[in-house]
């Protein structure tokens, strides 16, 4: 801070400032090796190669087809379903929002035993992703499943829960929010335990009621988190894979489980259709980036700026 | 209850509503948490249990031996369990130390030197967090098949070791709440930049450091795709893909005891590490929820 008073003169650094300049560098030089290896250059190739028709063998140059390969993704029926099953998953993100404000806060009390809960609830989202979806596929098996147990106890009815193509995108909604929620809940909980008590005193003295309260106090200042669970949950949303690739391995019922991701990976992978598969990449690469500038810009609209 | 009617009504209304809330969370968690208690029972049941479609948790009779068989699976196509477990931490074992070095060095830098062009630099790692892991496999997937590397484990090591970005972010917030002078003071004395770092800043970002580690690590160990693209050699499989095969493999036949005996041990090692350092994952979770 003391720097903007006494001001260097721009136009020669000390032989001092040039060493730091040159040793931060060096130390913030290998991210960005990394990130230009791993990161720039397969993304400026998957640009060159999805113009091309390459399926993973030779040089990818020298068959240019254009945009030939988007042309054919846009008119294939199978990406238009695996887009839709994606944006349907993501009714999911805000029933877990719902849930998770509402258990955030029955938590957010005096209670003993608090952590308890808070740990029980957050216990699926640190356990591995392909055993928990193992688990489910059992939960959900029709024969032998726990679900069609309990369902067959209490109603007498036999759901087939990953083989009817209506019920098995319901069915892994359902499977992502309990595998989600205790992340949301945490992040909630933070943010509730980071509200000043004297708004609510105050709202007390002008007799405002609980739902009131709840409406114009605790929901507009936990706006900055819904915002932050948005935008992650979209981006994670949009690349599901793991839980289809093991529930519905190929696709489920009429393709009704398969996700982008999950078309991108069996075209690219099982098929061999590289230049393809780099297609669908990008259009995936650029609706994430769509979704996610669109919220950014919009965020003033409704986040509150609590800084 | 009791004690409650002595001190006032009011009183007496929180501590119903209380324990009303209490009792209706714990339903709640109690049906969280039921399927992974579940598949800890049916790793001890014989499979005629499993599949007899009766709700019960108790093992009839209790099989220990599900685990024991785990490790005698072994046939070549689904890998073994055992090295699953050395490959996965074979390759989280390099990743996290030489990972975790360059992320903090990083993270020292961008927190504590000046130099031109710090903001760009940043920005461009932090835009990575948007790039999708899916979006740039198919083009890694063929240049690590030009260097050879395609079913070793070195694609699931080398890019890491550069650094990673969640927690460069997340190190250098944890580092700006730190004084300035503290390096104005250590220049002062003669100290290099490099022991700037490793003797006064590594030290002060320990608990943080340690935390993204462990953060880091559950990643490695429960990361599933990019192991499937790489590899395809069962002999180099890492745990989640073998986990995954046996899945494949065992309930043609029905053999789910076994399945979940192996999936309730490839959770371990994540469950165990939350379990003891809970209070610091979920601090530095709340953390990166609110200043993200």
């Amino acid at each position: 801070m003391a720097k903007a008073i006494v001001k260097e003169p721009r136009r020669k650094l000390s032989k001092a400032a040039r060493h730091e300049e040159l040793m931060g560098l060096l130390f913030v030089l290998p991210p960005f090796i990394g990130f230009a290896v791993f990161m720039l250059y397969p993304i400026c190739f998957s640009m060159a190669a999805s113009l091309a028709s390459w399926n993973g063998i030779g040089p990818v140059f020298n068959r240019m087809v254009g945009f030939a390969n988007y042309i054919k993704l846009f008119q294939d029926e199978r990406f238009w379903k695996a887009l839709w099953n994606t944006v349907f998953y993501m009714i999911g993100i805000p029933i877990g929002m719902i849930l998770s404000i509402i258990f955030a806060m029955g938590m957010n009390r005096n209670i003993p035993g608090v952590r308890i809960l808070r740990t029980m609830f957050y216990v699926p989202v640190v356990s591995s992703l392909v055993a928990v979806s193992i688990l489910w596929s059992f939960v959900y098996n029709y024969d032998y499943g726990v679900l069609n147990t309990i369902t067959k106890l209490l109603f007498g009815i036999k759901v087939n829960w990953l083989g009817d193509e209506h019920i098995i995108k319901p069915a892994l909604v359902l499977f992502t929010v309990w595998k989600g929620m205790g992340s949301s809940i945490l992040l909630y909980l933070a943010g509730l335990q980071n509200i000043s008590r004297s708004y609510y005193e105050a709202a007390d003295i002008d007799g405002a009621n609980a739902w009131k309260k709840f409406r114009n106090i605790t929901l507009p200042l936990l706006t900055p988190i819904t915002f932050y669970i948005m935008v992650t949950s979209i981006i994670g949303g949009l690349q599901l894979f793991v839980e289809v690739q093991v529930m519905a391995p190929n696709g489920g019922p009429g393709y009704s489980a398969a996700t982008v991701v999950f078309y991108l990976y069996n075209k690219a992978f099982e098929s061999s259709y590289m230049s393809y598969g780099c297609a669908v990449a990008w259009v995936l690469t650029i609706l994430i980036l769509i979704v996610t500038l669109f919220q950014f810009k919009f965020q003033d609209r409704w986040v509150q700026d609590i800084s | 209850m009791a004690k409650a009617h002595v001190s006032g009504v009011r009183t007496t209304k929180n501590k119903v509503a209380d324990i009303v809330i209490f009792a209706l969370l714990f339903l709640c968690a109690l049906v969280m948490v039921f399927p992974l208690v579940y598949m800890l029972a049916m790793s001890f049941m014989q499979n005629n249990q499993i599949l007899s479609g009766k709700l019960t948790l108790i093992p009839n009779p209790w099989k220990f031996g599900n685990y024991a068989r785990v490790f005698a699976k072994s046939s070549g196509t689904a890998g073994s369990f055992l090295t699953g477990t050395f490959n996965s931490i074979k390759v989280a074992v390099p990743l996290l130390i030489i990972g975790g070095f360059t992320s903090s060095l990083a993270a020292f830098s961008f927190a504590k030197l000046r130099f031109r062009g710090k903001g760009v630099i940043f920005m461009c790692l932090l835009a990575t967090m948007m790039i999708p892991f899916a979006s740039i496999m198919i083009p890694q997937y063929v240049m690590f098949s030009k260097l050879g590397w395609v079913n070793t484990l070195l694609p699931l090591i080398i890019p890491g070791c550069f650094g990673n970005v969640s927690m460069i972010f997340f190190l250098r917030q944890n580092l700006s709440g730190i004084s300035d002078t503290l390096v104005e003071a250590a220049k002062i004395d003669g100290c290099g930049y490099f022991k700037i770092y490793y003797s006064i800043f590594l030290p002060l970002m320990k608990g943080a450091l340690a935390t993204q580690l462990i953060l880091w690590f559950m990643g490695i160990w429960n990361d599933y795709l990019a192991p499937t693209i790489f590899l395809n050699n069962s002999a180099k499989y890492t745990l989640q893909v073998v986990i995954r095969t046996f899945n494949s493999y065992y309930s043609i036949n029905s053999d789910y005891s076994v399945i979940m005996a192996a999936s309730v041990m490839a959770m371990i090692p994540t469950l165990l590490l939350f379990f003891v350092f809970q209070r610091f994952i979920i601090e530095s979770i709340a953390i990166s929820g609110i200043k993200g």
